[in-house]
């Protein structure tokens, strides 16, 4: 991480996080600390924050003409907010030419919905520029009739717009083994991301080519340079929700997320959601291609690997406080997110005493099927030492497992699917650090 | 939007999704794209399956594959597959249940048709399908020579490479949900 990232976070709190420190900002933030601070004037602790507040209104900056309009509409120059690229577990802070993933701001998004230039990324041989014109789709295999379609094609079909998620297998695999402190949620759990998308469902073009009644399998491929291919086993649920895309937040795919095409496979590894696709191909069997044999399978403890285990589990994470944020005593919002491969989110729960009793949070509409769902809770923190954890539980009933049971079931080497219950520790200074439990 | 997706979603039968996008059985004649030919579909059926569907007629030595990596390969994957700034592709056999596993093709890779296939498809990371088909089965083959599972001097080509049975083959416990796929279709 970048340490100019990280003094921003450490200034954390409220809203106040993602803006940098400049003078109307932080007098901003001032103010709005001076508000909350008369209510907490009496609590113990309250006392080291509060700092020289000789402000007023008559401070705020005179309004006045603004910029020119203009073709697009940047983001504040206030506003502090960016992807990390990272390469493996425990590699941060590398060369951009040795990343492999680059990891979404939870701490710093609020709502459901991912902004398309912040989703995470995990690409197997970089971002391919593409012509949308060049770009073609074949589909072939077990079908009466092998097409090639161009992307004007599947624009001229019959479209959906979904809200879901895509997160990567290995999201969360920090905490596989230790629980470095002073990792933030972006850091924990910043591979994955909620996005509105716009395309095709897969079960029209399977009808369109006529698809073999004896054709389980489909083999999705894309035009990267990897040629990054998996197989989808078609069933009900899969036919039922799977897109090729083309629409993310209501503009064209951008190129990091698969332009001009890619699968949206709702609920499912990250990886399944082929990116730039180019090819489906039908037939009988998996092909036990390279992301389905050495890579996305996990080994246990006995030294065998479950392989396709390719639903993602149901997952929780509480984004603020989080990881190297701090907090004050009094009333803290402690808000997060929440998801489940399965469906729509049921329930969250939050512990703020490191487990032991749990309080069932706000679930903010819209909570919508295999979508980030955002959760709250009203908190009042006394000041002392603690642990807060969230756990959710889907509508099938699947619950987030705590990451002991979870450990003592699939062990430590898996890698991938990593769903435990993430507890952040809060220390006496009100400093909040990634904890194993 | 939403509440669009809720309706598809609520109803949850495949007819429901039809109901809100087409409300019909049979799909009109869209007629988008053209058919297409059997030399278009070859430029691009590349996927190499373990069964052997796919995997095209060639040869390659171990010897040849030796020289074909040191071009090709060892500048990422190290000296004999080792040691390199990119995956190491040797050794860790008998590591998988250790606390510190490594997966490499010879510990690890459950085909050697995989192999095959991934090598044509994905490297040499900067320039992927350069490899002709005989020096993919020649790197193959060397690969496999420095993993123990091919002798020196041995010849790689499609009988053998389907005859390969690779060390970790038994490695894998499916998902009891795709082991039977069915469909309502
Ligand atoms: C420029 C660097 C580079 C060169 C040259 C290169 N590779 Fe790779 N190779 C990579 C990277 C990076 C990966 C990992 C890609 C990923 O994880 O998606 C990889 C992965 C592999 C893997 C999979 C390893 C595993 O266990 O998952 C094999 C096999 C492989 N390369 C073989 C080859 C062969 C054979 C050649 C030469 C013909 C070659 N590579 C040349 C960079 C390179």
């Amino acid at each position: 991480m970048d340490p100019k990232d990280r003094d921003n976070t450490r200034d954390a709190d409220d809203k106040g996080r993602v803006f940098g420190s400049n003078e109307s900002s932080s007098k901003q933030r001032l103010f709005t600390r001076r508000k909350v601070l008369i209510g907490l004037a009496a609590l113990p602790g309250a006392a080291p924050w509060v700092r020289s507040m000789a402000d007023s209104l008559a401070d705020v900056p005179p309004r006045g003409p603004g910029d020119l309009l203009g073709k697009y509409s940047e983001r504040s120059k206030y506003v502090q907010i960016s992807r990390i690229p990272e390469a493996g577990p425990g590699m941060r802070n590398v060369d951009p030419v040795n990343a492999i993933n680059s990891k979404a701001p939870l701490d710093k998004l609020v709502g459901i919905i991912t902004p398309s230039d912040l989703h995470y990324e995990r690409s197997h041989a970089g971002v391919p520029e593409i012509d949308p014109a060049k770009h073609r789709l074949l589909i072939h295999g077990m079908v009466k009739k092998p097409l090639v379609l161009t992307v004007y094609d599947l624009m001229a079909l019959p479209s959906v717009s979904l809200i879901h998620f895509v997160e990567c297998t290995g999201n969360g695999w920090e905490n596989w083994k230790k629980a470095d402190e002073n990792l933030t949620v972006q850091n924990t759990h910043g591979l994955v991301s909620c996005t509105e998308w716009t395309g095709v469902p897969l079960r029209l073009l399977v009808d369109m080519v006529g698809v073999d009644r004896q054709s389980l399998w489909m083999l999705a491929e894309g035009g990267d340079g990897a040629g990054v291919d998996r197989s989808i086993p078609l069933t009900d649920e899969i036919l039922n929700d799977a897109l090729v895309a083309y629409g993310q937040n209501g503009e064209p795919i951008r190129p990091a997320h698969g332009f001009p095409i890619r699968l949206i496979m709702p609920g499912f590894e990250g990886n399944l959601n082929i990116k730039w696709l180019r090819r489906l191909k039908f037939g009988d069997r998996p092909w036990m291609t390279r992301w389905e044999t050495d890579r996305y399978t996990q080994l246990r403890p006995d030294g065998l690997a479950t392989q396709f285990q390719l639903r993602m589990d149901t997952n929780s994470v509480i984004t603020s406080p989080s990881g190297m944020m701090e907090v004050r005593p009094g009333y803290k919002r402690i808000t997060g997110l929440a998801w489940s491969g399965h469906g729509k989110i049921a329930k969250v729960e939050v512990s703020t005493d490191e487990g032991r009793t749990w309080k069932v949070a706000q679930l903010n509409q819209p909570v919508l099927y295999k979508a980030q769902t955002r959760f709250q809770m009203d908190w009042m923190w006394d000041g002392k030492p603690t642990k807060i954890v969230s756990r959710s539980t889907d509508e099938k009933g699947n619950i987030q497992p705590d990451r002991k049971s979870f450990i003592a079931r699939v062990g430590t080497n898996a890698l991938f699917h990593y769903n435990a219950q993430q507890t952040w520790s809060i220390d006496s200074n009100g400093k909040v650090h990634n904890a194993l439990s | 939007m939403a509440r669009f997706t809720t309706l598809c979603r609520n109803t949850a039968a495949l007819a429901a999704l039809f109901a809100c996008t087409l409300a019909v059985a049979a799909p009109p004649n869209y007629g988008v794209g053209h058919p297409a030919t059997p030399e278009d579909i070859k430029l691009w059926n590349i996927d190499v399956r373990p069964d052997g569907a796919g995997l095209p007629e060639g040869k390659g030595t171990v010897d040849r594959g030796k020289t074909v990596y040191n071009t090709n390969c060892l500048g990422c994957h190290g000296l004999n597959g080792q040691g390199g700034i990119k995956d190491r592709l040797v050794g860790g056999q008998g590591s998988l249940a250790t606390d510190k596993p490594v997966k490499t093709i010879g510990s690890f890779w459950p085909y050697a048709t995989t192999l095959f296939d991934y090598i044509h498809r994905a490297m040499p990371y900067t320039s992927p399908g350069s490899l002709s088909i005989d020096d993919t089965y020649a790197v193959e083959a060397y690969l496999l020579n420095l993993n123990g599972i091919l002798p020196d001097g041995a010849t790689l080509y499609k009988a053998s490479l389907l005859r390969i049975k690779m060390p970790n083959r038994d490695g894998f416990v499916p998902e009891p949900e795709f082991v039977h796929v069915t469909n309502s279709r």
